[in-house]
């Protein structure tokens, strides 16, 4: 399966990353091929598995308050604050679409 | 045009601590000061559950008729917002802890209390998430302030009524099931759901189609504030959809918010067409195993231990068998006992007053849903901030029953009682020289003296319309400010009249 110019621009708005040449995308195209060596076992009646710790017992942690009150060791963190705030841009701010933006994928 | 409508609901757990962390819960603390360093997704935190939120989970899945899913499992949900630390949500969309569950609700037809009807609505499930921060936009300075304390808060449960199955159709019916369900939630104590404090927020999805045709595309309207807001937001929405295609045009399937000050819906920003959430199960956690009494395991900490059977032999009466408990006790109407459950504290009231008086409990819901109720909501009160207790309204109840005072005067003690001076019913009676007369002669020369004074009114009675008595008995009544016994003076004149 070869991956779209449709499905690399959809990855690059979901995970903002960027396709920067054809490199990146020839690494990406590799690492799909090898991932798909995995459809040649037959998985017929096998339950999936999500995690090795699935068998493991879910910790269940009594309801008491133990935690937090850190306010100022978090803002530390922060570039911008205000008052006890962190502060971010206005909201999301989209990928332009494919043709508005300069990404190597134009040229695919 | 048939009107779709499905709700996604998310109730805010009533706990101390956060659904995976032990930051504390509570309503307006300081920004950031509730949170901890899972909270903030800093590098390095991993997420611990809550014990109290999965019995609240569990609680609330079997009061809604759901199956729970003895093993359910944690998903990671993705986009990208400042009040999303993580990047992500830990939710249950895979297999969620409970499914397949049903609500059931009274709506009154007409608006008439006397013609409740009992709808049902399905829900599809019902799961364990987390709650992001909250973000207060700053337009002048163009920024936006980030507050994580609701972060990672708790528990949200998301049920909803899915658009394939066409349980709801209008505002009224929305607005009439998230209000049984908010009671039902308080009732089990898994939340308090008030929505003006945000533990209880509804989104609502709508759509419109011709009979017979498929459904429609349908809209997502956020930022719905009460119940109010809720059926005046889901209506508007109906409308505005129809009126669109009537015109020709086309819904776009899109997240719309609520405008409260205009009563309408206005396309939301930040929305970027349809989001594609890559969800993941979250590795971070293993599945959720809950147990009953056949599956209790022998050599476990009874502490890690969730028994489904153990939470359903506790769960208190919900709403609607309270409702019929009253119905069947008291012998008051179904709808009396919808009002009662409908408002906080006020068949606590009712009951208090009926253990303390002589009155029956069907004449005593009338003094209570007519009296009492309107006059708390014309002075916009709750039944705790009563001026008059229910001590002091079984007192004045019981002249009445005595026979002491009529209903009139009975009124009139109450509107006395209102301005909570202090003063018993007895002493108000007192004052205003309110006690029904008792001396018998006395009203017999009352009555001649109106009989004497009505002449034609009296050939009417006696040539056999027995109506015109009942002028004769309001004469009586004037004559005496309102002290005499109408029974008795019906009685007396009848008597006299027969001579």
């Amino acid at each position: 399966q070869k991956a779209t110019v449709e499905v690399l621009d959809h990855l690059e708005h979901l995970a903002l990353v960027d396709f920067r040449d054809a490199e990146g995308v020839e690494r990406l195209q590799k690492a799909i091929q090898f991932a798909e060596q995995l459809h040649e076992v037959n998985t017929d009646g096998v339950e999936p598995m999500d995690s090795v710790l699935e068998d493991r017992c879910l910790y269940l942690r009594e309801d008491d308050v133990t935690e937090g009150n850190c306010t100022n060791e978090l803002l530390k963190n922060a570039r911008e604050k205000v008052e006890e705030y962190f502060v971010a841009p206005p909201g999301n701010i989209p990928l332009p679409k494919l043709e508005e933006r300069e990404t190597f994928l134009q040229g695919s | 045009w048939v009107p779709v409508v499905g709700l996604e609901i998310h109730a805010q757990i009533s706990s101390n601590s956060k659904l995976f962390s032990g930051s504390q819960v509570q309503f307006a603390a300081a920004p950031n000061s509730l949170v901890s360093f899972f909270d903030a997704s800093l590098p390095g935190t991993l997420p611990v559950l809550n014990r109290r939120c999965v019995e609240a989970a569990v609680m609330t899945g079997l009061a809604l008729n759901c199956s729970i899913n003895k093993r359910s499992l944690f998903d990671r949900k993705h986009y990208f917002y400042a009040d999303l630390p993580a990047g992500y949500q830990i939710t249950q969309q895979r297999v969620p802890i409970a499914v397949n569950g049903s609500l059931s609700y009274s709506l009154c037809i007409d608006n008439k209390m006397s013609q409740m009807v009992t709808k049902t609505v399905r829900i599809k499930q019902i799961q364990l998430e987390q709650d992001s921060g909250k973000s207060l936009h700053d337009d002048t300075r163009n920024q936006t302030l980030v507050d994580l304390n609701r972060a990672g808060r708790l528990g949200l449960f998301s049920c909803f009524s899915p658009p394939f199955c066409p349980d709801m159709c209008c505002g009224e019916e929305a607005a009439a099931a998230v209000r049984e369900l908010q009671l039902i939630l308080q009732t089990l104590g898994s939340s308090q759901a008030v929505m003006a404090e945000g533990q209880l927020r509804v989104d609502a999805n709508v759509s419109v189609h011709h009979p017979g045709e498929h459904y429609g595309v349908r809209t997502e309207v956020k930022n719905i504030n009460s119940l109010r807001f809720l059926a005046k937001a889901v209506d508007y929405e109906i409308q505005r959809q129809i009126e669109e295609l009537e015109n020709g045009g086309t819904i776009l399937n899109e997240t719309r918010a609520f405008d409260s000050k205009l009563g309408c819906t206005v396309p939301m920003r930040d929305k970027e067409g349809k989001q594609d959430y890559r969800f993941m199960p979250e590795p971070n956690l293993p599945p959720l195993i809950l147990y009953d009494a056949k599956s209790l395991p022998a050599n476990m900490n009874h502490q890690q231990v969730v028994n489904v059977d153990w939470i359903h032999e506790r769960l208190p009466d919900l709403p609607s068998v309270k409702r019929a408990k009253l119905v069947e006790r008291y012998g008051i109407l179904p709808e009396h006992s919808f009002t009662l459950l409908n408002e906080d504290g006020l068949t606590e009231f009712f009951e208090n007053v009926v253990k303390q008086t002589q009155m029956k409990p069907k004449k005593v819901i009338g003094w209570i849903l007519n009296d009492l109720l309107s006059y708390l909501k014309q002075h916009s009160l709750i039944v705790k901030e009563s001026p008059v207790s229910s001590f002091l309204l079984a007192d004045l109840l019981n002249l009445l029953e005595k026979k002491e005072i009529s209903s009139t005067a009975a009124k009139q003690v109450l509107a006395e009682l209102w301005k909570g001076e202090g003063k018993t019913p007895f002493e108000i009676v007192k004052e205003k020289k309110l006690e029904l007369i008792q001396d018998q002669k006395e009203l017999e020369q009352i009555c001649q003296a109106v009989i004497d004074g009505q002449e034609n009114e009296v050939m009417a009675i006696k040539a056999g319309n027995q109506k015109v008595l009942n002028k004769l008995i309001g004469l009586v009544q004037r004559e005496t400010q309102g002290r005499s016994n109408p029974v008795l003076v019906k009685q007396l004149l009848e008597k006299k009249l027969s001579e």
